[in-house]
């Protein structure tokens, strides 16, 4: 069984192999993916979406490296951590606390982009330019089309 | 499978000097590269740049006038080699009269111990094509997929596309390339893709080969030949090149007003105060085909090697 599916947007001006990075991460945040999963074969990947089948298993390289899949030689690559947070699940006062504020950042007649510009505001100054930083790397790790 | 599908040390196709002579002048001159097995390799260039004439001397329907060409160390045309290299030519030449199961079945007769029915079935099945009709009465996209199903059955290492999707639509070109990258992920195969259409290639080949006027232009993994370049942006007026760009390599530039623009191949860094971004795959390209006086580039990987290291 095929546990998640790549989405492929050559247009975004991100090498393909980040987004399937950045995606495979996103499903692990999400729980989408959990450790012991299998990832879907290089193979199973590019009949998909008719990418080169090398990046794929540039960007699987890439999750190896930063511990968070690992090859089993002639299985496939399997999950090896999460990277869900208990403390950002759907469940948890955090988020029920931001839903409240966003509940009332509308009753105060905020719209969708007034409270984005804020929220990026506050992010900046709770964390500094570090996630800023991320995303300046990640369009400078646009290198070409593997 | 944790590999690349790439094998950098073993040669699928390498050029020496290589040229053709037609009667109108000369097809190829003096071309040298070296493609390494396991690529996808795209074939870009304006039409009569050599491109066809390269993939039918590689095919082995074709001799050389001067140099060579080997693919996996030997001639194309060496009966060792021949059952281990699929061409489809741009016009797909098929017999008309044969039904899709009989061209199959020639398929299997003239590549014996080697045909894979079932990956050639299972193209033409995708496309819903009946196995009992004839060839001359399908569409251009079908006759394109029955090629391809002939290609693939032979289970080629190194297979040889010339403007394979440019009859199809994009659904089916969809299709048909994702089966290609399946077929190319499973069994390391070297794929050489001749195509105008810029966009099919993005994304899908990981090696390019650029050619005009029976020359290589660039040659090299995709990746390394965008980071060798720059797309510079800043003010500068006048019509001679900004000095700051001396010892540099200025593919192409251009000014308008007080805004001057280069694609450039920069030697270290460039002094002066310039927006620098990488081009796009299409921005590389078309620099290079506008601008034809640019000298050529070959990545080490694409630089002939040696007899020695053309593994077999």
């Amino acid at each position: 069984m095929r546990v998640v599916e790549f989405r492929i947007d050559r247009r975004s001006g991100v090498a393909t192999y980040l987004q399937i990075v950045l995606q495979v991460k996103q499903a692990l945040r999400l729980g989408l993916l959990a450790p012991g999963d299998k990832l879907p074969t290089a193979k199973e990947v590019v009949a998909a979406t008719a990418i080169n089948p090398n990046t794929v298993l540039k960007a699987y390289r890439e999750l190896d490296r930063e511990g968070l899949v690992e090859p089993r030689p002639g299985l496939g690559t399997f999950v090896r951590r999460s990277l869900a947070r208990p403390e950002a699940a759907a469940d948890s006062p955090l988020r029920a606390e931001l839903a409240d504020w966003t509940d009332r950042a509308r009753a105060a007649g905020l719209d969708r982009e007034d409270v984005a510009a804020l929220v990026a505001s506050v992010l900046d100054e709770g964390f500094g330019d570090h996630a800023r930083r991320e995303a300046h790397d990640v369009n400078k790790g646009n290198k070409g089309t593997a | 499978m944790t590999d690349l599908t790439f094998q950098p040390d073993r040669t699928a196709l390498q050029a020496v000097g290589l040229g053709v002579k037609h009667r109108r002048g000369w097809a190829l001159r003096d071309c040298s590269f070296r493609l390494p097995a396991g690529r996808i390799c795209a074939l870009v260039g304006p039409n009569g740049a050599g491109k066809s004439t390269l993939l039918s001397l590689a095919a082995g329907l074709r001799r050389p006038t001067t140099g060579s060409l080997t693919a996996f160390g030997a001639g194309p045309t060496d009966p060792a080699i021949r059952p281990r290299v699929a061409f489809v030519a741009q016009e797909k030449p098929l017999y008309p009269h044969f039904t899709v199961a009989d061209t199959l079945r020639l398929g299997h007769e003239l590549n014996p111990g080697v045909w894979d029915q079932a990956a050639a079935e299972r193209l033409v099945r995708d496309g819903g094509l009946p196995f009992g009709a004839r060839v001359g009465s399908l569409s251009g996209g079908q006759r394109t997929r029955v090629a391809l199903a002939l290609a693939f059955g032979k289970k080629p290492e190194l297979l040889l596309l010339d403007e394979p999707m440019s009859d199809l639509d994009p659904l089916v070109r969809h299709q048909m390339m994702a089966a290609l990258m399946a077929e190319a992920a499973e069994r390391a195969t070297t794929v050489v893709m001749a195509s105008h259409v810029l966009a099919e290639l993005d994304g899908v080949c990981d090696y390019l080969l650029l050619m005009a006027d029976g020359q290589v232009r660039l040659a090299g993994e995709v990746e390394d030949l965008i980071a060798a370049h720059t797309l510079l942006l800043g003010r500068h007026e006048g019509p001679a090149l900004p000095p700051e760009l001396a010892g540099h390599t200025v593919v192409e530039s251009r000014a308008t007003g007080r805004q001057f623009s280069a694609l450039v191949r920069t030697d270290g860094p460039v002094a002066g105060r310039w927006e620098a971004t990488e081009p796009s795959l299409e921005e590389l390209l078309l620099a290079h085909l506008r601008a034809p006086g640019a000298p050529a580039l070959l990545t080490p990987s694409a630089e002939p090697r040696g007899a020695a290291k053309a593994a077999a």
